[in-house]
This record gives C-alpha cells, sequence and structure tokens, in this order.
C-alpha cells in the first residue's frame, strides 16, 4: 500500500507536484496518467525517496521509504530505462544490486531468464535498444521479489510482443497480491493494464477511480449525422435546426456532424421536419483516450501546434481563395466536448468500451511469470 | 480520494502496518555495510574504466621510474644521493589516473542515472557512500603500494653501482607505504568531490586545478609583499608535499616527515562530512 498525504514538491519556483494525496492498493494494477511534464516522474521519486517532498509525505506500507527495513525486499522499481552503466554487462549491473540488498545472487539468473535476456546477460548494456534496456529494467525491479512495484512508463520502446508481455506481468503481480503502480501516458494502454487510475495534470490530482467508473464518467455517445455532399446548405439548416431543438453540433473533418444531447430518433425527426435527407446517421461512442485528452487538455504543458510555414509559401495565385481549416477535428488542442448529463437516452446500446473486461483476444492465461523459487 | 473502488478479488485482507498480500519466498536477509561493499566490489571490477586508468597508472609510474633510473645511471656518479627519490616523477603524472578513478566512481553514476537504481536499492545514502570509499580506497592504496614498491626496488638494484647511498628503513617506509597512503587518500578525495559535484569532467577539471593551481599561481606572484603566500602556495601544494615523502621538497621550511599524510586525512576527513551531508540532503 502506497499512501501519499498532501504531497508537494517544488523546484524553484515551479510547481512540479501539488497537494497530492491518493492510495495505492494491493492485489490491483493503479494506472498513473497525465501528459508531459505532470509530475508522475517527480511523484514516483518521492515514492521512493529519492527526492525530499518540500510538503506533505508519502509512505509504503506506513514507512517513508528512506525508514523502510529492508526497502529492496519490499519495493521494487522502474523509474528509467537508461539508468545503468552502459560498460558493465547486464548480469554485473544485477549481481551488484542484488548483493547491495542481501539477494542471492542465483536471483539474478532467475529474473534474467524471466525477462529473457539471458542470451545478452554478459554484453555490455550500452548496446541494448530501448526494449532492451526496459527488459533490464523490469528484470531490476523484479530482482528482490516485492509486494511493492513501481514502473515509469514501462512499455517505452518495447515490441508489441513485449508490451503483451508487460500487460500480463503487470495483471500477473497484481493478482499474487502485489501493489502494482504503473505511470503511463497512454491511456489506451493503462484501460487494457489497469484496474485503477490516478490521473494528474500540472501536479494535481484530476480524477481517482476505477477503470469501470472512468469509462461509464467519460466515455462520450454522441451521433454522427451526414447529409448529402452535393448540397452542402442542407447542412447548414439540419445543424441550425438541431441547435435549436437543443443539440451540440460539431463539424467533422470528413464534412460529417457529430451530434450530442438528442437521441438518434429525434435528429431523424428534426432532419425529416426540416426536410434534409440523411446520408448517414449513425452512433458513436467517443474513445477512452479522447475522454483522457479532455480531461488533461487544460493542464498539458507542451502542446504542439500546427505547423504554418508561414513566410515559405508561394504566393497564391490571384483569385485562389487559401483552404480553410475545417474547425474541430485534427486540430491540437480540440477534443470532443464533455459527455452529455447521463439520463439522456438518445442512443441504441453502445458497443461495449475496450474495458479490462473485455475479453481480450490476445490474452493469454495469466500464468506464473516466475518460476517459483526453489529452496 | 475517490469512494469507489474496483472490486479486489484476489487482495487479501489487510493485515498489520506493512503492505500485505503477497510475501517472497526468498528468505530476507537484513542488509549491512558488507552487502554494500561487495556490490561496489563487483561495480568497480566489471567497468573497463577501471582497467584503463589502473593500467594506465602502473604503465606511468613503472616506465617512467624506468627512464628516470635509466638516465640518471648514464649522467654518472650520484654521490650519496638518495635512490628513492626517483619514484617521484612517474607519480606525478600517474596521481591523475587515481584521481580520474576515484572521481568516475562517484560521478559516472550520476551521469548515467545508475545513482537512482543504487540508492533505490539501499535507501541508506551515508553506507553506500562508505563502500565506494572503502573500496576504492583499498584498490588504491593496493595498487599503487605495489607498484611504488616494484619500481622503487628496480631503481635501487639498478643504481646500486652508481655511488647512492642505501636507504634508511624509515626512507623506505615514507617512499613505499606513506606515499601509497598519500595518493590513495587524494584519489578518495577525488571521489568525495565527485559526489559533491555530481559531473565527472567537472569533478576531474576541479582536482587536476586543485593539484596544479598553486604552483601556476605561485610562479607569477613575484611582488616581495606576497612572498609569504607564494612560499605557502608551493611548501603546501600537493607536488611538493609528495616530494616530501621523497625529502625532495622544493621548499626546506614547509611540512616535513609525514605530515602531508596528516594534512591529507584532515582535508578528506572534511570532504567526506561535505559529501556525506550533501547527499543526505539533496535529492538525488
Amino acid at each position: 500500500m502506497i499512501e501519499a498525504v498532501g504531497l508537494t514538491k517544488w523546484y524553484g519556483d515551479k510547481t512540479a507536484v501539488h497537494d497530492l494525496s491518493f492510495q495505492v492498493r494491493p492485489g490491483a494494477v493503479t494506472g498513473f496518467l497525465g501528459p508531459n511534464g505532470s509530475g508522475k516522474s517527480t511523484t514516483m521519486r518521492m515514492i521512493l525517496g529519492l527526492d525530499n517532498p518540500s510538503s506533505g509525505s508519502v509512505t509504503i506500507g506506513g514507512y517513508p521509504y528512506r525508514k523502510l527495513p529492508n526497502a529492496a525486499r519490499q519495493v521494487g522499481a522502474l523509474l528509467d530505462a537508461k539508468a545503468v552503466h552502459g560498460g558493465r554487462s547486464a548480469r554485473n549491473h544485477l549481481l551488484s544490486l542484488a548483493q547491495l540488498s542481501g539477494i542471492p545472487a542465483r536471483r539474478v539468473d532467475e529474473v534474467l531468464g524471466v525477462v529473457g535476456l539471458q542470451e545478452v546477460a554478459r554484453k555490455r548494456s550500452k548496446g541494448f535498444s530501448l526494449g532492451m534496456g526496459q527488459r533490464l529494467g523490469i528484470a531490476a525491479a523484479l530482482l528482490g521479489d516485492p509486494q511493492v512495484l513501481l514502473f515509469d512508463e514501462p512499455v517505452n520502446g518495447l515490441d508489441p510482443e513485449g508490451i503483451l508481455w508487460v500487460r500480463n506481468l503487470m495483471k500477473a503481480l497484481a493478482a499474487e497480491g502485489r501493489t502494482v503502480f504503473v505511470s503511463s501516458h497512454l491511456m489506451s494502454e493503462m484501460a487494457l493494464t489497469a484496474d485503477h487510475l490516478i490521473v494528474i495534470g500540472r501536479g494535481q490530482l484530476l480524477a481517482d477511480m476505477s477503470v469501470t467508473d472512468f469509462i461509464s464518467a467519460n466515455s462520450a455517445d454522441f451521433a454522427r449525422v451526414r447529409t448529402p455532399d452535393t448540397e452542402p446548405q442542407q447542412r447548414e439548416k439540419l445543424t441550425s435546426a438541431l441547435t435549436e431543438a437543443g443539440g451540440h453540433v460539431l463539424p467533422e473533418l470528413d464534412g460529417a456532424l457529430r451530434v450530442t444531447g438528442l437521441a438518434l430518433p429525434r435528429i431523424s425527426d428534426l432532419a425529416h421536419e426540416a426536410d434534409v435527407r440523411l446520408w448517414e446517421l449513425s452512433p458513436h461512442q467517443a474513445s477512452l483516450e479522447e475522454a483522457y485528452m479532455r480531461m488533461t487538455q487544460g493542464v498539458v504543458d507542451y502542446r504542439s501546434t500546427v505547423d504554418q510555414r508561414s513566410g515559405l509559401q508561394q504566393p497564391l495565385p490571384p483569385g485562389v481563395q487559401p483552404p480553410m481549416p475545417v474547425p474541430g477535428q485534427g486540430q491540437p488542442g480540440w477534443y470532443a466536448p464533455p459527455p452529455p448529463q447521463p439520463g439522456v437516452p438518445y442512443a441504441p446500446p453502445a458497443p461495449a468500451a475496450p474495458g479490462p473486461e473485455a475479453p481480450n483476444p490476445y490474452a493469454v492465461p495469466a500464468e506464473p511469470t516466475k518460476p517459483e523459487d526453489s529452496r | 480520494m475517490s469512494t469507489q473502488q474496483p472490486p479486489m478479488p484476489e487482495a487479501p485482507p489487510a493485515s498489520g502496518g506493512l503492505p500485505s498480500g503477497y510475501s517472497s519466498p526468498i528468505p530476507v536477509t537484513p542488509t549491512h555495510l558488507g552487502h554494500a561493499l561487495a556490490s561496489e566490489w563487483t561495480k568497480m571490477k566489471s567497468v573497463r574504466s577501471t582497467v584503463w586508468t589502473l593500467g594506465v597508472f602502473v604503465l606511468l609510474v613503472v616506465g617512467i621510474g624506468l627512464l628516470a633510473a635509466v638516465a640518471v645511471r648514464n649522467a654518472g656518479e650520484l654521490d650519496g644521493q638518495n635512490p628513492l627519490t626517483l619514484g617521484f616523477f612517474g607519480l606525478l603524472l600517474g596521481m591523475m589516473c587515481v584521481m580520474t578513478l576515484g572521481v568516475l566512481t562517484t560521478a559516472s553514476e550520476y551521469g548515467t542515472g545508475m545513482i537512482r537504481t543504487t540508492m533505490t536499492a539501499c535507501p541508506s545514502r551515508g553506507r553506500v557512500l562508505a563502500a565506494k570509499s572503502i573500496v576504492f580506497f583499498v584498490v588504491a592504496f593496493v595498487v599503487t603500494l605495489a607498484t611504488v614498491s616494484l619500481v622503487a626496488l628496480i631503481q635501487t638494484s639498478m643504481l646500486e653501482g652508481n655511488g647512492t647511498r642505501t636507504p634508511s628503513g624509515a626512507e623506505w617506509l615514507k617512499a613505499t607505504l606513506g606515499i601509497s597512503l598519500y595518493i590513495a587518500l587524494l584519489g578518495l578525495l577525488s571521489l568525495l568531490v565527485g559526489s559533491m559535484i555530481r559531473h565527472s569532467a567537472g569533478a576531474i577539471t576541479i582536482m587536476i586545478g586543485a593539484v596544479l593551481a598553486p604552483l601556476v599561481i605561485a610562479l607569477f606572484m613575484n611582488a616581495g609583499s606576497l612572498e609569504k603566500v607564494q612560499q605557502a602556495l608551493l611548501e603546501y601544494s600537493i607536488p611538493s608535499q609528495m616530494g616530501v615523502f621523497y625529502d625532495n621538497t622544493l621548499s626546506h621550511s614547509g611540512p616535513s616527515g609525514w605530515e602531508p599524510l596528516w594534512i591529507m586525512l584532515g582535508v578528506t576527513a572534511a570532504a567526506f562530512a561535505g559529501a556525506y551531508a550533501l547527499l543526505e540532503s539533496r535529492d538525488v
């Protein structure tokens, strides 16, 4: 169990983490989400006693990390896959850590087997790819067979097979009753791995709820409506009719309309009344990724902008209008509007959300990833 | 904290204050300094920079020592001189290697980020610093003592017929054990500076500056009013203090006998206290 109370960290006058309080429980994978620079890594470092909080505290099993007896046997962490001396072989790197924590050297070969690095165990880690580095970092985290595990961006640089392996490993570790705390900036990945979510932005807590709750609270249903492409005035007409009726209409890139707040039959009725033909009227569900983006859009520190290439463009020939960008989708910083209030039944049952409950066609039964210590 | 929690069928009821639910079959060993020493020894011997710096050190000390002996022998008679003084020249260059290795022992962990892994595995930071210091000091001392003794033996036997006097036991002790302790302490000081500066190139520059700057500065202090400062800089510069072990100083009023060793011991102890305090208080 990891417990943070009012955790705050300043670097000079910049606040990296502000008044963060949360609990990470055993027996579940807890995802830690936030945009780049939102304070995830800082929080992880404070949990591990590497950085001292400016105020507040964080404890593991009731102890601050630096007071934890046999810390290396209780907590394992992957912070940065590149945090190894490149000149040292993978095996020697792990061996030095094992010796430091009083772990038998035999365990080193065991974890090398678990992460699949036996072949390169005696190679210098300088030549490792990012994915191999991640595997070495995971091996270091598993070395002490700890009950609390922290992983900072564990799937960075892994191939699809590796991502699937990490996903199953996390679940298997949690199923053994361990506390697993995984940071990521990929909602889609967390939706598949985590049971519980802690979302932060600019160092502050945005959400602390189970994945199921997150999905139901944030996945917005909407309708896609397309009027004949050949008659743009029909689109205008429908837009005003729908807006009058209380709907929220947003244009999409391909000329369709995204309508929220109105049930599908009602949209059809309104179109009929306005004498507008429809080419498409379909129910949709916003992805979890989009819900997450919407939640964090106000707190993104590093935002990309459209490359204007101004000053580099050829002057347009007279009479030619520059292409107008379609407002909305596809533009940086634009995300679907918040979901309508619950209790507006306007769509047939939406397709099942991609949650952890959805059967994963690739999932293999959670097998024991670590052979039992024979002793 | 939200009130809704996901169902956790696997989570057994919490018991006690510690995170429960999983206990490792691997027996838990309470760790102590011995574990950290073993770990640091593994780290030290598993990187090439150790072999390189110490290899170059041995090469410099032995090579320059032999060259000096050959040159002196060809120069003719040496009426009553101490043959051990010739060992000084090789060490003057060789100590740079020991200092570099000392800095790399700590600073390279910061450069690579390894320090976070180390401090996560052992949150007792003082223990890590102590283990690094001990392992490095012992390695540097043993290598220096072996090299210096070998060179001294070769030099005395080569110059036996050239009129050199036979060095006394005390002179032998100073020129082998004394200088080896001094060089190892100088390396340890570099290690501690590396721990404080956390940057290899920066710490090496500081250490080389500390060795050379007093001599260079003193060179330009020709004004009469600065004579005392110039004198002090010359006498307490590190090369000059090393010369004391060979009775080969730039002046004869400064430290003498084993005094340089005590001075270096004091400086290193102060640096250890500083490095420890910084390590405990700073973010890793």
